[in-house]
């Protein structure tokens, strides 16, 4: 506490602890705010109370059963935590996924990106008190985790991508509910538009709220859409592509204003890049072609094969049992998830086991830009800033 | 099947794996010139792997090193995307921090390397470069045991303040007792 000068004379400053039990958190996340009035003078994140050390426990399992627990960091975005890993695991090999199986990566990809960025508008929006795009963007979200569960048997934890591919084939005719998402979306997005972009309640809660300049936005390593609202180009789709992204036609919105309606317009017109993406990823993915890559010994064989090739037999088994010994060295792979840049920085020591799995977490790092973005500004923006930076604790604990 | 295939001019699909070729031309890298130009003793090792250039420094070289990649302007890194360490125990310099840096205006990457002794490990922090150092190094405390001078707040961040031993290191058991 501290004393400060108001109108009235010197006053107290008061400490308000906001969380870690509070719906605008968007979980777990503690804010230990210091107040003149209302006015917020220190903001101190506190951070850890959904620590599982996810990373430890990458270091007892092996390459293909670690994939399980990406799932769990961001969990509104597990394709892409997937695809992050596996590609690192990849790069580790040198083996490269069949172009079917990149072309459907990336799809999925840019959809959970847009499923994200839904749950993202949807709480951002509830936070300040717009209700109904929240409804709104539900009910879209539903058709997206519709398709992740038509593919892989499951709606968030999907872990799909494996080592060097795809965990199964797609069924048939999977793509229809992809194309029928796609058809109807950009009406959609034009709905919440409507009932955002202009409106007059939205702009005063969020233009010229939480502003951060592009020199400190990259001096506290903030990326992603958060970034991007402060006139920085950073896109590691287009910086360092990955998975077959320098193929794809689209454009990178960038805004230069750095508040929260800055970052809200930049993801929103995100979205509809996504779905230029998807739409050129549909004519890219070949009608047939392997899913998986042909790497014995890492990649599991099919299952016709097992049951007429005896080497096929004994590589599941060892695949399944053992696993697969990478040699020794360090990678670091960086994609491009919802929420900016995710880093895997993996160790090997040539065992099957990662020496030391890393994940660099983009929640984790623009979190760290809250205080710059809140402090100064009313208690009430504090909700506009946390969602603005779309975080997930899940991510940033780890 | 039908109009899967619509749109797709010519089957792309090569059968088997690509393996992803590693650059081994090492003189010819203008970042590590300069960083030699500058000070030769900043580099102790250059390594290649996977296309990922790794520079090791001693450890004591670190902080103005980073001012320099930083600072200078042909080189710029004015990213730091992240800071992680790994345990090598029980070999000898036991941690390695691994710092990853980005030059957005150059679209090039950098690894930096550190190695720190199991005895005491403790290293000038980089804060003072880029401030987003701040979290990942008290990370780094948190998990690891690493100290890093001059850090403004070096506090636990995920664990529990009153928490004893460092998780991510090696000795450090997955399960069971402590």
């Amino acid at each position: 506490m501290t004393t400060v000068q108001t109108a009235t004379g010197p006053a107290q400053t008061m400490v308000l602890n906001m969380g870690p039990q509070h719906p605008s958190t968007h979980g777990v996340l503690r804010v230990v705010l210091e107040l003149d009035g209302e006015t917020v003078v220190k903001a101190r994140p506190e951070i850890g109370y959904l620590h599982t050390g996810i990373e430890k426990t990458g270091e007892a399992l092996t390459y293909s059963q670690a994939i399980t627990i990406t799932d769990r960091m961001d969990y509104l975005a597990p394709m892409s935590n997937n695809l992050g890993y596996c590609l690192a695991v990849e790069k580790l090999l040198g083996i490269e996924a069949p172009p079917r199986a990149r072309y459907i990566r990336v799809l999925l990809t840019e959809l959970t990106r847009i499923q994200s960025h839904l749950v993202w508008l949807g709480t951002h929006a509830i936070d300040l008190g717009a209700m109904s795009v929240f409804l709104y963007c539900f009910r879209e979200r539903e058709d997206l985790l519709n398709i992740f569960e038509l593919v892989s048997g499951q709606r968030m934890m999907t872990s799909y991508f494996r080592i060097g591919g795809l965990a199964l084939e797609p069924p048939a005719g999977w793509l229809e509910p992809v194309k029928r998402f796609l058809s109807k979306f950009p009406s959609r997005i034009d709905e919440y538009e409507d009932l955002l972009t202009k409106n007059r309640i939205w702009l005063s809660r969020t233009k010229g709220v939480g502003v951060i300049n592009a020199a400190d936005a990259i001096a506290y390593g903030m990326t992603g859409p958060s970034v991007r609202g402060s006139g920085v180009d950073y896109d590691v789709r287009k910086y360092f592509p990955y998975s077959g992204y320098e193929e794809f036609d689209f454009n990178v919105p960038v805004r230069t204003e750095g508040d929260c309606y800055a970052r809200y317009l930049v993801r929103v017109a995100e979205m509809r890049e996504s779905l230029k993406i998807v739409r050129q990823a549909l004519g890219k993915i070949p009608a047939d072609g392997p899913i998986r890559a042909d790497a014995p010994g890492i990649v599991a064989p099919q299952r016709e094969k097992m049951k007429t090739e005896m080497e096929a037999l004994i590589y599941h088994f060892k695949i399944y049992t053992e696993g697969f010994a990478p040699p020794p060295g360090e990678v670091y792979q960086r994609i491009e998830s919802p929420r900016g840049e995710l880093g895997f920085f993996i160790a090997s020591d040539g065992s099957a086991k990662p020496y030391r799995m890393k994940a660099r977490t983009p929640s984790f790092v623009n979190l760290q830009a809250l205080p710059k973005l809140a402090e100064g500004r009313l208690l009430a923006d504090v909700v506009a800033c946390i969602g603005t930076l779309d975080i997930v604790l899940g991510e940033i604990d780890r | 099947m039908e109009e899967r295939s619509a749109g797709l001019e010519s089957p792309s699909h090569a059968p088997g794996p690509r393996f992803v070729t590693e650059t081994t031309d090492l003189e010819r890298n203008p970042v590590i010139g300069k960083v030699r130009a500058w000070d030769s003793r900043a580099v102790a090792e250059v390594i290649i792997f996977r296309g990922e250039l790794t520079l090791v420094t001693p450890h004591t070289h670190l902080r103005p090193l980073a001012q320099f990649l930083a600072g200078e302007s042909d080189l710029a890194f004015n990213l730091l995307s992240d800071i992680t360490c790994v345990d090598r125990f029980p070999v000898e310099p036991r941690f390695e921090l691994n710092y990853h840096l980005v030059a957005l205006a150059r679209r090039d990457v950098l690894r930096l390397r550190a190695k720190l002794p199991g005895q005491d490990p403790v290293i000038e922090t980089v804060t003072s470069v880029w401030p987003t150092a701040n979290w990942h190094e008290r990370e780094i405390f948190d998990l690891f045991g690493v100290r890093f001078e001059g850090h403004p707040d070096l506090q636990r961040i995920f664990m529990p303040e009153d928490w004893e031993g460092f998780p991510l290191r090696k000795d450090y058991p997955t399960e069971g007792p402590r």
